[in-house]
């Protein structure tokens, strides 16, 4: 759960880790940085339609120190993986990724037979907490992806899941 | 017990200073980013509590328990002592501001002077935190940042020097007593003393937004050019420190031009003055200020030293000049 990089604590008190949790939770900073279309997506999401400032998580951070989670938006090609890579390994303890968009959980539409350009899927590179499949997905598939994210930090889910129909 | 006695009394203003600079920080990034929400047509955070009003504590639950992460190759002392080099100064600064005629901590006779020396200090933690850094975008941010506020700290100290001539006293709360009576009493409309006043006050007014480093003057994190500035390099509760700083930074600029120009704890009409009207006049000030900040684009570092040097310097000498010949020649006309 992006904690594997942390001690575990001697002495725990379940009450105080519930708090924590929603503490981190509530207030995802993500990272400012796309790779490909689905940042287009990213940005729409934090523009005045779909506005994910309701759930505290739009302070999109340019530094990755001060980041919780990291929003792989897009197709990560071989020469961008290693700047990719660096920008996790920079981001502080508890931290959290999200692949958003078929390049990023798989390759997508790049996986062929002998193609040589592409990583195929953020996990290849480092561990991802939620895959927000689509090409490229809709805001509202982001905002479910956070929720999700949300869901994985604290235990309990704030709406309840809409089924698709 | 004596409640009244000297230590209480110091201790009470201890805890209350900073329990006020701290919930203003944290409660100016909540209403900023409100007002950034509306400004953008949208609604802001409003799923953490009423009106996303639990947002503040959120955060600075996740800031504290965030890992404090120290770079190998930084100065280990520098890049320490920046943060509180920042916010300490800022805290400091509130020990003079008159809240009300009685609620002041230290009604010292040199209280404008102490303020822009405190004012002066903070610099010195911008230029520690980049150089502190290791980090080229915190070097250059940094660099940017302090000749930016050597810039700007000219024209405001020409204006107070301007508003001391005519006060004749460097005493906040005596300078808050001169205004007493109606809005006309006010410095801001005191055309008597100087026709220029209104320029005064936008020339203070301008530089103490550039003092604090925020939009549209805010070159020293311009995100485009230089990632995030001179707190780069800075995690979870570093980079906490270094916000707090300037909002607390924020909320002396906009007490100051309360207290010079609009009259303090002052009433508009004369009637019941108290810490109330002042509060109002700051919040209004600081409201204004987030509002240019989301409505105005970022200068050039050269648009910027252009204003300081080749506008604001000018006007604040000329009106330097105007404010000494008026004391001098007024009264010689009507005598």
């Amino acid at each position: 759960m992006g904690k594997e990089n942390l001690q575990d604590a001697i002495v725990q008190f379940a009450p105080l880790d519930k708090l924590l949790g929603l503490g981190r939770a509530n207030s995802l900073w993500p990272m400012t940085f796309g790779l490909a279309c689905c940042a287009i997506e990213m940005m729409a999401t934090g523009a005045s339609r779909f506005d994910l400032a309701r759930f505290g998580a739009e302070v999109f951070r340019p530094s990755p120190r001060q980041c919780d989670v990291m929003i792989v938006a897009g197709t990560i090609s071989k020469k961008m993986a290693p700047a990719v890579q660096t920008l996790y390994d920079q981001m502080p303890e508890p931290k959290w990724v999200i692949a958003m968009g078929n390049c990023a959980i798989s390759g997508g539409p790049f996986v062929f037979e002998g193609q040589y350009g592409i990583i195929e899927g953020a996990d290849k590179l480092f561990p991802v907490d939620v895959y927000i499949p689509g090409c490229p997905p809709r805001p509202e598939a982001l905002i479910e992806g956070i929720l999700e994210l949300e869901e994985k930090i604290t235990g309990s889910r704030r709406w309840p899941r809409v089924e698709a129909g | 017990m004596n409640l009244h006695s000297e230590p209480i009394r110091l201790l009470a203003f201890l805890v209350g200073i900073i329990a006020f600079a701290a919930l203003n920080a944290a409660y100016l990034v909540w209403l900023e980013r409100k007002v950034a929400g509306h400004v953008q047509r949208r609604i802001g955070p409003k799923e953490v509590g009423p009106f996303g009003l639990l947002q503040p504590l959120v955060d600075g639950i996740k800031l504290m328990t965030k890992q404090v992460l120290i770079p190998d190759n930084i100065d280990p002392i520098l890049f320490r002592l920046a943060p509180p080099l920042l916010l300490i100064p800022a805290v400091m600064s509130f020990v003079t501001i008159p809240f009300s005629e009685t609620l002041v901590a230290r009604d010292i006779n040199l209280g404008l002077l102490m303020i822009f020396a405190f004012a002066s200090i903070n610099v010195l933690g911008i230029l520690l935190g980049g150089w502190g850094s290791n980090n080229k975008y915190a070097v250059i941010a940094a660099a940017r940042g302090v000749s930016q506020n050597v810039a700007y700290e000219i024209p405001m100290l020409i204006t107070v020097i301007t508003m001391v001539m005519i006060t004749h006293t460097l005493n906040l709360n005596e300078i808050v007593r001169q205004q007493g009576g109606g809005i006309f009493n006010w410095y801001i409309f005191r055309w008597s003393a100087n026709p220029l006043m209104l320029i005064s006050f936008l020339i203070f007014f301008t530089c103490s937004l550039a003092e604090t480093n925020r939009a549209p003057f805010d070159l020293g994190e311009a995100e485009s050019e230089l990632v995030a500035g001179y707190h780069t390099e800075y995690s979870g509760m570093g980079f906490g420190i270094f916000f707090m700083g300037e909002y607390a930074n924020i909320v002396i600029g906009c007490s100051l031009a309360t207290i010079l120009f609009l009259g303090g704890w002052q009433c508009p009409f004369g009637l019941w003055p108290g810490v109330h009207w002042f509060l109002i006049k700051l919040y209004i000030l600081i409201f204004t200020v987030i509002l240019i900040r989301w409505t105005f684009p970022r200068t050039t570092i050269y648009g910027l030293l252009n204003l300081s040097w080749k506008v604001l310097i000018p006007f604040a000498l000329f009106n330097l000049i105007l404010t000494g010949a008026m004391i001098k020649i007024w009264p010689m006309i009507f005598p």
